[in-house]
């Protein structure tokens, strides 16, 4: 198991260190910092082994956070909880910062406590932890004997993310279907690889301990209920989409969602990740990029790049960003494009061409003149992917939501009375175009 | 309020202020100083000082201050353990709080104090907190019996702790059951023999009941737990994986990968024909995929644990290549390992997109991505057969893009796939040859040496090319040498009219002017075979060459099951077993995959590993390289082998025949002119086979001379004689102590421990000094290097030959005896320098009958520049006069006498006597024996005289042998 915890500023200095397991010493800390926060190479793996220590480290900003052990540990389990570490402290006090950790350093080790125990994992919903790692500590004296019971229920129940007795004046309850389209295609228009990876983030207010059940147009759910009527399996079949894969957050019932395919929670208060879930197929792709890159005798390239929306027109695209790369050797750039603004900037090797807002069914060209210094180097310039970054409203894997049915028993609030948002953004992923 | 301020306090006194402020009466004022203290522990500081002070302020209702007290305690309670049980009794009195969250705090720290007097404290209240009625105190405990296990496991056994804990898996509460699979597990593993987990179906079932309701971490180790579990047949293991995929869909990856680790280990036991084992491979593929949309550190994590999936099941990922494609933004370790898994799926049915990718990694910017971008084209050729002919014209291109790394890793392929498909590809040699000058990588020249050996035939200007490469011979690395040595006598054996003085200069060269053994035996060989009888010459240098496999770097199958059952553990990302990364005891356990037990009565066919390949279809492997018989027959520059050497059997005979046919054949010589006698073996009429047995016989000789350097180790015990261990060993002598240097070797295929030596009694009395010290356990393959000192203070017995030493060894598999020699100089001690006038009495005073006289021949010290080169000694292998080559000291005398003290071989005089020097030398062995000695030196001649002098004249022969060592060395 994890033998001990250490959190380093850019410069190596260490900022926490708590150590779990008798085997891991005060020379491990130096360790670390010597053999890969100073190495001169590019990190070539994010587990290193020095001296039969193994060391996992995982980076945010410029603070790096590493985990160490002795033993043949859950490796996978190492970084998930590095990163559960990162969020829990971003829930507690915002961005990860040196400043910020050397103001919250006693909260820190007081978390490191409770969420690792000998080096294992506990607990680390931060809705439940709240409830009594506070920054004020004074709190447990005047703490009732129900409370404090109501809290160590909660640490280690079945429902570790939610208290009882929550009350709003309003139930309400907000979904977003944020997915994020990936895209690799040749300088021809083949499309290499394409993938949207999905996420349904729910905000939830609402009384007491409700359940809900989720509803989206999943293929195998859809066909499976429309098998008594043809002409429903057909119409339906069109809206449905194939659902490649999903995770869930640990509120699901996953054993019913294996069983029947239908997805039913309680859900933790305020905002979660409900599902992740990835497709490949009849992905809607909502921009089409179209290279074209000339060289014109060794010190001049020309390029010209035509980019085509394809959803319907009435909807509007937002934040577009192409990013074209220029060879290391570049001395002047021109450019003219016919929509938005387009740059060169010298410090990204890239021009940026920038529009505000596009419709559907609408097409833009920029066309960019290279001036290059001759060189001797004999390698060729690697020619990096156009890549492109957007916003569009609208779920680019065609997933709707059917309907999300809230219950509560106890208290007398109905499904009717929950309102309700849905809203679906699409946004790049890693949206390339080799050219 | 701000807490980084503690960080900065760093002036001098700091300590004293500290002091006053934890006594300060002021709460507030206590709990900025324990901060201060915590702040300066964290960057390193040594607080350990104000341990009374800090504990003083343990006593407290502020919960803050409490937990920053118990932080203080378990970094210094170990090095002051009487003052931590000042703290014993406010953590007993916490383990009664009414608060549980104060009572867990307590026990939880109690046990990280790992102090024996504490633990005796900690038994009472941990009994109470196991029994808690809080989940949570009860949560915490379970670990604490771990932590108590740890420090003292004997107290835990008595105590009776374990029992309470097996108790705790059937909990009302998942994460007190999640805890406590964690600590028994743990215990249990540091008990191999022990059945304390003791799974069995009820017990296995309420962890399974307790899967669906524990958070993400207590179903990873319940999930790591029921890996562990071997079901009793086919029905129960199909149960438990129904249960256990919806574990697939976790968010939480770490809970996913060891899902699949249970899946993939059960899987094993149900049979193919089964519908479920097809679902349950569909289901498979889905939750791997979605990994790579994770952060990219657990991506390589996934990355590396489906390398291992992909060989064991290629089915389950076989049509999901597109995902493994390189994004131009991953990070290099992620692009690495997805490059490596998209050439264990390529087939036929997706190769030209495979192809196309690759040539696109080719112009990336990272040189080892590239690099590896372009070996893997060579790997799809040899591969997918189809696919050769695009993967040598993509080859061919990126050779045009003359960048220099790319055309040399692309050279080294397209050998490989000359290998692969011979006859075929051979026209694109005219432009392979264009790029000989830019080549610098010793791979990429010994593989276009290579190249140029095989097919000289159809260059025409084969000889041209290989002659520029003779030029530089010496600063060639070894494997460009013996390429170019083999390649020349293809050549000569293919055109012998016009390459004959060619041929003569690369084995003079080989086996005169190189002090590398491996270059000499080889050149040693061919000029045999060549002066014997070409015909057999021909028939083993031209022999046609077995075909090299189609997949490369498959992990053994044993390894293979091995980490299989390790799968997202620290094992899966090394692909190494965790003995080999892990110290003592833990994890030393195999694990193996479990076998096929069907439940129903279908008797099928016996099963074959469902791996690609089948043992019995293994056929094209190449044999290992540093296999000596492959090596003579060339075939040392294939690719990284696959599987254990195995099928060399009609390589052996072939080399059966060379030394069978070379003796009948002996007129066979057409127009080969014989090399200079001396290098001709003089044992060619010995029997057949004696020239090889010498070859192996040599390593054990040349080991137990030594002079003042350390002899090369020799094999002292082969493991064929000791069930897999092989011992190697030399004997040094450094300021006054004698160690034995042993090199321990693990051939076998399990590992070995518990290691001890003995000594027999010797005429010297050598004892190990100290025990035989081996750390680790010793896995397979592995080997350490140990330096046991010695002393002479053992029993005494007087040995036939003197400095004969027995030795056994012991480890956990049997006993093993084995005998070797010692170079007497170790027992040459540093005061043995006698005085003038002691020696000259000394000297008259021992009978002349004592007197020994010996011949040093070829001494190399005392050759002269203008005198004839050496003649070599007429043995296959040169031996100790490896030196020839090198530069001389210019007064032999001075050279000698300077070498011998070095070994302690005192000078007490010196004179001249008609043109010889002569040296008067002493020296004295462990055990009080004076030695004297008159070394005479003629300049010009390569021998000189030596006289002993001893009232032990036993020695004297020794003695002798030891001089000649170290003079030769």
């Amino acid at each position: 198991m994890i033998g001990g915890l250490f959190i380093y500023n850019h410069k190596g200095e260490v900022l926490i260190s708590r150590v779990y397991r008798d085997d891991i010493g005060r020379n491990a800390v130096d360790a670390f910092r010597v053999n890969v926060i100073h190495a001169r190479q590019q990190v070539r793996s994010p587990v290193t082994n020095i001296a039969r220590t193994s060391f996992f480290h995982v980076k945010r900003s410029n603070i790096w956070l590493a985990a160490v052990t002795k033993q043949n540990v859950n490796a996978a389990m190492v970084f998930e909880f590095l990163y559960k570490m990162c969020d829990v402290m971003a829930a507690y006090f915002g961005k990860i910062s040196e400043e910020n950790i050397k103001n919250n350093f006693v909260l820190i080790y007081e978390l490191l406590d409770e969420i690792l125990d000998f080096g294992y994992p506990q607990n680390s919903e931060t809705g439940a932890l709240k409830t009594f790692i506070t920054q004020q500590g004074i709190k447990s004296q005047h703490q009732t004997k129900e409370e404090q019971s109501q809290i160590t229920s909660q640490v280690t129940g079945q429902i570790g993310w939610r208290r009882e007795g929550i009350k709003y004046r309003r139930n309400e309850l907000f979904l977003d279907v944020l997915e994020s389209v990936n895209l690799l295609m040749s300088p021809q228009g083949q499309v290499l690889s394409a993938h949207v990876s999905g996420r349904v983030v729910m905000k939830s207010y609402l009384s007491g301990m409700p359940e809900c059940k989720f509803g989206m147009n999943d293929k195998i759910v859809i066909e499976k209920q429309g098998k008594g009527t043809a002409d429903e399996t057909s119409k339906s079949g069109k809206q449905s989409i194939a659902i490649d894969d999903c995770t869930f957050h640990q509120c699901v019932r996953l054993s019913k969602f294996d069983s029947e395919r239908s997805i039913s929670f309680i859900p933790p208060d305020g905002e979660f990740e409900l599902m992740r879930y990835r497709t490949t197929k009849d992905i809607i792709l909502p921009f089409r990029v179209i290279p074209l890159v000339r060289e014109v005798g060794r010190t001049k390239l020309e390029v010209k790049v035509v980019i085509k929306s394809n959803f319907k027109p009435s909807l509007l695209a937002q934040k577009i960003e192409v990013r074209i790369p220029t060879p290391l050797n570049t001395s002047g750039v021109q450019v003219i494009c016919m929509k938005g603004k387009a740059k060169y900037k010298a410090s990204e090797n890239a021009i940026v061409w920038k529009i505000k807002r596009m419709a559907g069914m609408k097409e833009s060209q920029i066309n960019a003149e290279i001036e290059l210094l001759p060189t001797n180097d004999k390698k060729k310039w690697a020619r990096p992917p156009i890549s492109m970054n957007f916003e569009v409203p609208f779920a680019p894997s065609g997933l709707k939501v059917r309907y999300l049915k809230v219950f509560e028993p106890k208290l007398n609030y109905s499904d009717h009375d929950v309102i309700k948002w849905v809203r679906y953004i699409g946004r790049s992923g890693i949206y390339e175009t080799r050219c | 309020m701000t807490d980084s301020k503690y960080f900065t306090t760093t002036k001098k006194g700091e300590i004293f202020e500290l002091k006053a402020e934890l006594n300060s009466d002021k709460k507030e004022k206590k709990k900025e100083a324990v901060k201060k203290v915590i702040a300066s522990m964290t960057v390193g500081k040594d607080v350990s000082a104000l341990f009374p002070d800090v504990v003083n302020c343990m006593q407290t209702d502020n919960l803050e201050l409490k937990k920053l007290v118990y932080l203080y305690l378990m970094n210094y309670a170990k090095s002051q353990p009487d003052m931590a049980i000042m703290a014993v009794n406010t953590f007993v009195k916490d383990c009664e709080d009414p608060n549980p969250l104060i009572r867990a705090l307590a026990v939880r720290t109690m046990g990280c104090i790992r102090v024996d007097k504490i633990t005796e404290y900690l038994c009472e209240p941990l009994r109470k907190c196991l029994k808690d009625e809080d989940p949570y105190v009860r949560k915490t405990a379970a670990v604490c019996v771990a932590k108590l296990h740890d420090i003292n496991a004997q107290l835990v056994e008595d105590q009776g702790f374990l029992d309470t804990l097996k108790d705790l898996i059937s909990d009302s509460n998942p994460m007190v059951v999640a805890n406590a699979v964690a600590a028994l597990s743990e215990i249990a593993e540091s008990h191999p023999s022990s059945n304390l987990l003791d799974l069995n179906p009820q017990s296995i079932n309420k962890l399974l009941t307790a899967l669906n309701e524990c958070t993400e971490w207590g179903q990873i180790f319940i999930l790591d737990c029921l890996a562990n579990y071997t079901p009793k047949d086919d029905r129960e293991a199909q149960s438990i994986c129904e249960r256990v995929t919806p574990r697939l869909s976790h968010a939480n990856s770490a809970v996913v990968l060891s899902a699949v680790k249970v899946l993939m280990k059960f899987m094993e036991m149900l049979s193919k024909d089964l519908d479920y084992y097809g679902t349950l491979l569909k289901k498979l593929a889905p939750p791997l995929v979605t990994l790579l949309s994770a952060e990219p550190e657990l991506q390589y994590v996934a990355l590396r644990n489906i390398n291992l999936i992909v060989q064991k099941r290629p089915e389950i990922l076989k049509h999901e290549m597109k995902v493994f494609f390189v994004k131009y933004n991953d990070p290099i370790y992620v692009k690495l390992e997805k490059l490596d898994i998209m050439i264990r799926l390529a087939s036929q049915a997706n190769i030209a997109q495979v192809l196309a990718e690759l040539k696109e990694y080719a112009t990336e910017v990272d040189v080892d991505f590239v690099r590896k971008a372009v070996r893997a084209i060579g790997r799809c050729a040899i591969k997918v057969e189809q696919s050769a002919e695009r993967c040598v014209s993509t080859l061919l291109d990126l050779i045009q893009t003359k960048v220099n790394y790319v055309v040399q890793e692309a050279i080294v392929v397209i050998k490989d796939i000359f290998r692969k498909y011979p006859n075929k590809y051979e026209s694109v040699i005219a432009t392979l040859c264009e790029n000989l000058d830019s080549l610098d990588e010793p791979e990429a020249r010994a593989a276009m040496i290579w190249i140029v050996g095989e097919y000289a035939e159809r260059i025409d200007n084969a000889d041209e090319l290989l002659e520029s490469f003779l030029e530089g011979f010496h600063d060639e690395s070894t494997q460009v040498q013996l390429q170019l040595l083999t390649a020349i006598v293809k050549l000569f054996l293919k055109k012998p009219t016009e390459t004959q003085e060619l041929v003569q200069q690369v084995l003079s060269l080989a086996t005169q002017d190189s002090d590398n053994p491996d270059l000499r035996d080889r050149g040693y060989i061919y000029w045999r075979l060549l002066s014997t009888d070409p015909v057999a010459a021909k028939e083993v240098v031209l022999a046609e060459k077995p075909l090299i496999s189609e997949e490369t770097d498959l992990i053994e199958p044993t390894l293979l099951d091995e980490l299989i059952c390790y799968i997202g553990t620290l094992a899966s990302v090394y692909h190494k077993p965790p003995s080999a990364f892990v110290e003592g005891g833990r994890g030393v356990v195999h694990k193996s995959l479990p076998p096929r037990t069907a439940s129903s009565e279908s008797a099928e066919s016996p099963e074959t590993a469902p791996t690609g390949a089948p043992p019995g279809e293994q056929p094209d492997v190449i044999p290992a390289q540093g296999d000596l018989l492959g090596d003579l027959l060339n075939l040392d520059l294939g690719p990284p082998v696959s599987g254990p050497p195995l099928a060399t059997s009609s390589v052996q005979m072939g080399a059966v025949d060379l030394l069978g046919g070379g003796l009948d054949s002996l007129i066979g010589g057409t127009n080969f002119v014989a090399p200079p006698t001396a290098a001709v073996p003089a044992n060619l009429g010995a029997p057949i086979g004696s020239g090889l047995s010498d070859l192996f016989d040599l390593t054990s000789g040349v080991g137990t001379l030594s002079g003042s350097y350390v002899a090369p180790k020799a094999v002292w015990l082969p493991a064929m004689k000791a069930k897999g261990l092989e011992i190697s060993g030399t004997f040094t002598r450094q300021v006054g102590s004698i160690s034995m240097d042993l090199q321990l070797t693990n051939k076998a295929l399990q590992v070995m421990t518990d290691f001890a030596i003995q000594f027999n009694r010797n005429s010297f009395g050598l004892a190990p000094a100290a025990p035989l010290q081996v750390h680790a356990p010793l896995s397979p393959n592995q080997t350490v290097e140990i330096s046991l000192p010695l002393s002479t203070v053992g029993s005494v017995m007087k040995m036939e030959p003197l400095n004969n030493l027995q030795v056994a060894v012991k480890n956990n598999i049997d006993v093993f005896y084995f005998s070797t020699l010692y170079p007497l100089h170790i027992l040459f001690v540093e005061d043995g320098k006698m005085d003038r006038q002691m020696f000259l009495a000394t000297w008259k005073d021992i009978p002349n009958e004592n007197e020994a006289q010996f011949q040093i021949r070829d001494c190399p010290l005392n050759a002269g520049e203008d005198s004839e080169p050496p003649t070599p000694a007429p043995r296959l292998y040169p031996g100790p006069c490896t030196d020839w080559g090198l530069p001389r000291p210019c007064d032999p005398t001075e050279a000698a006498s300077s070498k011998l003290q070095s070994s302690n071989i005192f000078t007490v005089a010196k004179r001249n006597v008609e043109g010889q020097d002569m040296l008067y030398q002493s020296l004295k062995l462990t055990n009080g024996i004076w030695v004297l000695a008159e070394l005479r030196i003629q300049p010009g001649n390569p021998s000189c005289t030596l006289s002993l002098k001893c009232r032990a004249p036993e020695v004297s022969q020794h003695v002798y042998q030891a001089y000649e060592t170290i003079l030769k060395n």
